[in-house]
């Protein structure tokens, strides 16, 4: 997939260059972006660690067992294939938790063990059940307490404040997180009532 | 609404520390433990952002950009988005490393504290790469169906991206 992705970006800026005349601008940009590379992953090293770092804490403080424990309730209540105790919704919420605190690491194999758990007792098959879509609809709305590589991006590019965004990027994640739970939820009623009608 | 982000930083820095205090955590060697984590995941996304940043910034140096932004201005300007943005938009939800690259690349452009530089830090910041999720979520499970997971997730993809937007602008 990156790779197609890779190469139309590569084939692309130099079809661009031959045709705009810029193609002494797009050598340059060849030798500068290898190097560019190196030194965004170096500027962003201080903040990343930072995070991982202090998150890490969190974990091991049971912080995140809290957390998760306060969440499988409300999470049972939009996934309600699964009771709040199973592993299912259990994995699924430390996985949430995960995100939320940008534990990215720990994230996607609980998200995948969550995912497996919840197939087990899926009656469709090859098809995701209502709690499944859920599942994913609410991972990809990212919601996040501190956005960590965007803030390690800022601080690269010499930000004056890189955590300017926090209150932001809340706001425009549990807005994104709304819409994607309602629609996951009209969706799921609408293809119900199609299925009982045909 | 800016102040809230520079007081809530230390404040979670305190919070989780004093917890971890509390609770009798070894507090440095576990701080050591998740930095040690953080470069280690660096250094494994390393080879794929280098080879990003570079077709990027090869896209970038060639033009590519301005041209479609400026196709698909009209629609920006219908749904109130800075055209500027687009690139970080159309990259965000195939590749995680790949956003990074062109949000790196937009904020050295325009400026990490201009209104376009803040708006896609938002944007990535509240946004996921929502089909690589999907495929890693499904193909795990061996769903091969996604019903209507991709509308909806698209949906709330979309809503972030405008919030970002609004809320930017506004305050």
């Amino acid at each position: 997939m990156l790779g197609y992705i890779w190469l139309f970006m590569i084939s692309a800026s130099v079809v661009c260059a031959f045709m705009t005349g810029r193609m002494d601008n797009l050598a340059s940009a060849v030798t500068e972006g290898a190097d560019k590379g190196v030194k965004l992953i170096i500027s962003m090293a201080g903040v990343m660690c930072l995070w991982t770092g202090i998150m890490n804490i969190a974990e091991k403080s049971g912080l995140t067992k809290i957390i998760s424990h306060i969440l499988s309730p409300v999470l049972s209540r939009i996934m309600p294939d699964y009771r709040p105790d199973s592993k299912a919704l259990q994995a699924v919420s430390a996985n949430i938790t995960a995100n939320i605190l940008g534990l990215g690491n720990a994230a996607t194999p609980l998200g995948i063990t969550a995912m497996k758990e919840m197939q087990k007792n899926n009656r469709l098959g090859d098809k995701p059940n209502s709690s499944m879509i859920m599942f994913v609809v609410i991972n990809t709305a990212s919601v996040q307490l501190i956005p960590a590589s965007a803030a390690a991006l800022r601080q690269a590019a010499g930000s004056t404040d890189p955590y300017v965004i926090l209150p932001y990027v809340w706001i425009s994640s549990l807005c994104a997180l709304s819409i994607g739970v309602a629609a996951a939820m009209i969706c799921s009623r609408l293809s119900g009532r199609r299925k009982r009608n045909g | 609404m800016d102040k809230i982000g520079i007081y809530a930083v230390p404040f979670v820095i305190m919070f989780i520390v004093v917890f971890g205090a509390v609770k009798k955590v070894d507090l440095f060697e576990s701080f050591r433990q998740g930095a040690k984590d953080g470069i280690g995941s660096l250094i494994s996304v390393a080879p794929s952002l280098i080879g990003l940043v570079l077709a990027v910034n090869m896209l970038d140096a060639s033009g590519f950009f301005d041209i479609i932004c400026s196709l698909l201005s009209p629609v920006c300007s219908a749904v109130g988005i800075p055209q500027e943005v687009l690139p970080l938009g159309l990259i965000r939800p195939v590749s995680g490393s790949g956003s990074y690259a062109v949000l790196s690349s937009i904020l050295e452009k325009y400026g990490p504290d201009s209104l376009i530089g803040k708006t896609a830090s938002v944007m990535a910041g509240s946004t996921e790469t929502t089909f690589y999720a999907i495929a890693v979520y499904y193909g795990a499970a061996g769903i091969r169906k996604t019903r209507y997971t991709v509308p909806a997730a698209i949906a709330a993809d979309l809503c972030g991206i405008i919030t970002a937007v609004i809320t930017v602008r506004s305050f």
